[in-house]
């Protein structure tokens, strides 16, 4: 079972839930965390696992040969994202630009392209005692963070086949979003009931309604703010799943990078009660 | 020869566009005939190397230069390897980008003058 933790706004507490909820797991099944957010990677703060190996991510880009350009342009007119740039024969490319489909590659009718592996980051992954534990570090300087998720979740090959397997997405729904999210059993949409929390959730609906992904919300910081986020969630007949109460003392331990389950009983049992929950809204649809 | 200046409308009157990439449209100008015609810029709506976009299609309309506010590192380098001369200044209408490149007043850039999609946050 894959499960993915999202939210639209930054900042609502998905690391806090996908850390917690699988330490919670951990005690009776087996559980990998991969952390998706490559660009800024942070529940190894709170797993602080021992790394075991770690493998480099990269995309094809090309390389023209000007010798054998006969100045037809193709490669430029496939490419959307302007990384190649034929001038006659002389043939521009913007590696960073690059997504590394192949198209230029394919189309060039006089072999004169060829690819080379540009690294754009790295996946690492390790033990946190009974949690397996993975992670994407994107390069700094580039911008393409779908490859380096889909090399953590694919990472996931070496693991037993029933592991739960437990997402931490990187906030919004860019690309970088949908690629965690994707193929996921389950999502939890973690928010906070404020202005900003509701709006963003809103988006986040979209996206996961969009990817077919089953999904439920856990509101953090419960207490804060108005009741307009949970009047939107009834309205739209979307399930509450969680929730965890604003509270000092979880900022406190947060911001110290501990974890909340072992420090704080009645936080353990809302997890044990929010895996019921997933079990019970995965089952129903 | 033919020069090309950023624009936000499609007369010479219209405002200059700071933009290279994302600009709206392209004036270009004949100066041995002073005809000029406006041709969209389809860089807009690019995904991403919109000055990469914006090169190619000058270099497609054979200019020798183009008046602009701002060109970011992809489109410097697009463009120089196209053979085009940047000039930029900082407000203006068309008109008045065409008399100040005739009068020989306007800087000449090379490399980029400014980061990446720098003209995405300008809209």
């Amino acid at each position: 079972m894959i499960i993915s933790v999202a939210s639209g706004k930054g900042g609502t507490g998905k690391t806090t839930i996908a850390v917690n909820l699988a330490l919670t797991l951990a005690e009776t099944e087996p559980v990998c965390l991969m952390d998706c957010d490559v660009e800024e990677p942070n529940a190894h703060l709170f797993l602080k696992p021992v790394l075991e190996g770690r493998a480099k991510v990269t995309v094809p880009v090309p390389v023209v040969n000007e010798e054998k350009c006969t100045g037809c342009g193709r490669c430029g007119e496939i490419c959307a994202f302007n990384a190649i740039l034929p001038l006659g024969k002389h043939v521009l490319t913007f590696p960073e630009l690059c997504h590394g489909c192949g198209g230029c590659t394919l189309l060039c009718p006089t072999g004169a392209i060829r690819e080379e592996p540009l690294e754009i980051g790295v996946v690492e992954w390790g033990r946190a005692g009974a949690i397996s534990h993975i992670h994407g570090k994107l390069k700094i300087g580039s911008p393409l963070a779908p490859p380096v998720v889909k090399a953590v979740k694919n990472h996931k090959q070496n693991m037993p086949e029933d592991i739960i397997s437990i997402i931490d997405a990187p906030p919004g729904t860019s690309c970088p979003v949908v690629a965690s999210v994707s193929g996921s059993d389950f999502c939890l949409l973690v928010t906070e009931p404020t202005p900003f929390g509701l709006h963003d959730l809103t988006l986040a609906v979209d996206m996961v309604s969009e990817l077919q992904v089953p999904f439920g919300v856990v509101i953090n910081r419960a207490g804060l703010g108005n009741g307009t986020l949970v009047d939107y969630c009834k309205a739209e007949n979307i399930h509450i799943l969680a929730e965890i109460p604003f509270d000092r003392r979880y900022a406190a331990c947060y911001a110290k990078g501990g974890r909340l389950i072992e420090e704080f009983p009645e936080v353990k049992k809302a997890f044990q009660d929010l895996w019921h929950e997933i079990c019970a809204t995965a089952e129903r649809v | 020869m033919k020069i090309a200046i950023t624009a936000q409308d499609k007369n010479l009157d219209a405002d200059f566009d700071p933009r290279f990439g994302r600009c709206k449209y392209f004036v270009i100008v004949d100066l041995d005939t002073e005809e000029h015609r406006v041709e969209q810029n389809e860089g807009t709506t690019a995904l991403g190397g919109a000055g990469i976009k914006s090169a190619q299609f000058l270099a497609g309309c054979e200019v020798s230069a183009v008046i602009t506010g701002h060109v970011g590192p992809n489109a410097s380098r697009a463009l120089e390897a196209a053979g085009i001369k940047v000039f930029v200044m900082d407000s203006g209408t068309v008109r008045g980008a065409i008399t100040a490149y005739k009068e020989g007043t306007l800087t000449q850039v090379s490399g980029a003058t400014t980061d990446s999609h720098t003209g995405l946050n300008m809209s």
